[in-house]
């Protein structure tokens, strides 16, 4: 568990939203991320965050699928336990298809969900920091990370003026950790000075 | 933002092209009518109407593609296809001119010749045949007519009646009242027309006129197999009049974004078709009735095999892997390349479908059928221009506008 310092800015309107992201950049400020409420077209390009290759870990679990698939069901009837059926030859391809097309689904899905969930440090129990209860609510919230040069009061200055609503500097935890909300005491809130 | 061309000039040079491909097309089609379309022998004659029959009927249910994808995107409060609505209109406004076509090849294969080789149902055996006999209610020459009459004739009618509102989208800006009212217009329009699209491409018109060429044999999927088919190629030729557009620096407002969203509808037909392909194919392989694999005996195992593994090959191997890739759906090029390919595989496939059964012994495809092509290619290229050249390129008060300015993928 790392600590970190943060200054967060809060949106109410993306037409705001947008110009700010480009102005921090440019200023050569660090965008942690932007939580919106919503999907918002276009912010991962404003953001400059790179295309995802999630389709193509989905397209290399397809295929798993369906090599798995075939393999099996081949070895199945033709080595293992040839049976007739119908009439039809051992290696009866068509009948097949589906059964592959199913596997390459199944494992195409949850091998995206996972990937995703992984990738999203998103699991059952493990908790991260809310920089704003608002973010799922209705506002856009910008997390600027700071390094030991950031000056935080000039940085809160800059994000007001580009039209945030709300500005403030937070030590926060910047992983994960297991626990409950209700029942943990937030490590960082006891900490309200700045270091 | 900077002015916009809103007027598409047909250049001379399209022209030309469209015009040669069209005397190239009548040369072949005089060629053939005299020394297949007169002959003595029905056979020959089966195949002259034939060609002319899968080429009027694919060009047309292709056309009509266009209309139906306005109308399922209407439907579905998709604003992103404004900005290139023109482009699908005009293609759309194909369909009275190629209907008008397939109706009096149809009418002529049923009244003046009475072509027992492509419809057996009209010769006297069917009467006495128990399994046509079933079948007379709907495969006899007055339903024949006036089911032809009434689909074609809708298809164009509630056709126009949408581009007719459409067109009311140039004339003033419209406040909400008037925007409200002219989306719900569109909307109560669009579902009209998508209610006689499935009684007809949907159901019964396939069935009806090459579906009951193998007149014996039946398949539920047929139609939507059809269906697919056709749309799939109306969204390539869609995409083909978007990236030319484009590329003389018309459509500003049509960018990549939608490119990729057409190039996904390509992808996703394509495997679509695949799918009533294949269900259409297992179903009959699995159940192995004399009556039901009549229809793949030549194509699986006899003269068609290449050309039925070929149409599978274009219309599903190369679309799932090159239209795969997102960079791939937002490359002019090489949606071009597919689009073209995709239209030139399933106007195969209705080759297939159509002289493969009534020439079951030989495969036909030559120089009258590249000949036919070309004649409806160039009309196609002919009078979509000219339609295009008729209303501005973008229907600048329509409300969903801007919607499909800011469209992102």
């Amino acid at each position: 568990m790392a600590k970190k310092k943060f200054v967060v800015g809060c949106f109410d309107d993306e037409a705001v939203l947008f110009p700010a992201v480009k102005k921090v950049r440019t200023a050569g400020y660090k965008i942690q991320d932007v939580y919106t409420p919503f999907p918002v077209h276009g912010l991962d390009h404003a953001l400059g965050m790179r295309e995802t290759s999630i389709h193509t870990a989905g397209f290399i679990y397809g295929i798993t699928g369906t090599t798995t698939a075939l393999s099996c069901i081949s070895w199945i009837f033709t080595k293992d336990w040839p049976l007739d059926i119908g009439g039809k030859p051992h290696f009866a391809l068509p009948a097949w298809i589906p059964i592959m097309f199913e596997l390459t689904v199944l494992f195409a899905a949850v091998g995206m969900v996972l990937t995703f969930c992984y990738l999203c440090q998103l699991a059952p129990f493990v908790k991260k920091h809310h920089f704003h209860a608002r973010a799922t609510d209705d506002l856009f919230v910008m997390v600027i990370e700071c390094t030991d040069k950031t000056n935080s009061s000039d940085l809160e200055a800059f994000l007001s003026n580009a039209g945030a609503v709300e500005v403030k500097t937070e030590i926060a935890e910047d992983g994960w950790w297991i626990g409950r909300y209700d029942k943990d005491e937030m490590p960082f809130e006891t900490q309200t000075a700045l270091a | 933002m900077a002015s916009i061309r809103e007027r598409f000039e047909v250049p001379g040079k399209m022209k030309t092209w469209s015009l040669a491909l069209i005397s190239i097309g009548l040369a072949a089609f005089i060629i053939g009518f005299v020394t297949k379309g007169m002959s003595k022998d029905e056979h020959e004659r089966a195949i002259f109407l034939g060609t002319l029959m899968y080429n009027t009927i694919y060009w047309t249910l292709v056309c009509n593609a266009a209309m139906f994808f306005i109308c399922a995107t209407t439907m579905a409060w998709g604003g992103w296809q404004i900005s290139f609505r023109r482009v699908t209109e005009a293609i759309s406004a194909m369909v009275p001119i190629f209907g008008a076509i397939t109706f009096f090849v149809l009418i002529y294969v049923v009244f003046v010749d009475k072509n027992h080789q492509i419809y057996h149902w009209l010769s006297e055996e069917a009467k006495t045949d128990p399994i046509l006999k079933g079948k007379l209610g709907f495969l006899n020459p007055t339903f024949f007519l006036i089911w032809t009459t009434a689909a074609i004739g809708l298809w164009a009618f509630l056709g126009w009646r949408i581009r007719k509102l459409s067109a009311e989208a140039d004339e003033a800006p419209m406040d909400n009242v008037n925007g409200a009212a002219f989306i719900k217009q569109n909307t109560v329009r669009a579902a009209t027309f998508l209610v006689w699209f499935g009684l007809t491409v949907g159901s019964t018109i396939p069935w009806l006129w090459m579906m009951s060429i193998d007149a014996h044999w039946y398949s539920t999927m047929y139609s939507w197999y059809n269906f697919a088919s056709t749309f799939v190629s109306g969204m390539a030729l869609i995409a083909l009049w978007v990236i030319y557009l484009k590329n003389k620096g018309y459509l500003e407002y049509t960018n990549q974004e939608h490119l990729h969203d057409i190039g996904k509808f390509m992808f996703a037909f394509s495997i679509f078709w695949t799918y009533l392909w294949f269900s259409q194919y297992m179903l009959i392989w699995y159940s192995n009735q004399p009556e039901e694999t009549i229809y793949f005996k030549h194509r699986v195992q006899g003269p068609y095999k290449g050309i039925f593994f070929l149409n599978l090959i274009i219309n599903f191997i190369c679309p799932i892997l090159i239209l795969m890739k997102r960079s791939a759906k937002r490359n002019y090029t090489l949606i071009t390349f597919m689009a073209v390919l995709i239209i030139f595989g399933h106007w195969i496939d209705y080759y297939q479908q159509v002289i493969g059964s009534i020439s079951k012994d030989h495969v036909t495809l030559g120089w009258f059928d590249f000949g036919i092509l070309s004649l409806f290619v160039g009309l196609m290229i002919f009078f979509v221009s000219k339609s295009l050249a008729s209303k501005p390129l973008i229907p600048k008060y329509h409300p969903f506008l801007k919607e499909s300015i800011v469209h992102h993928t």
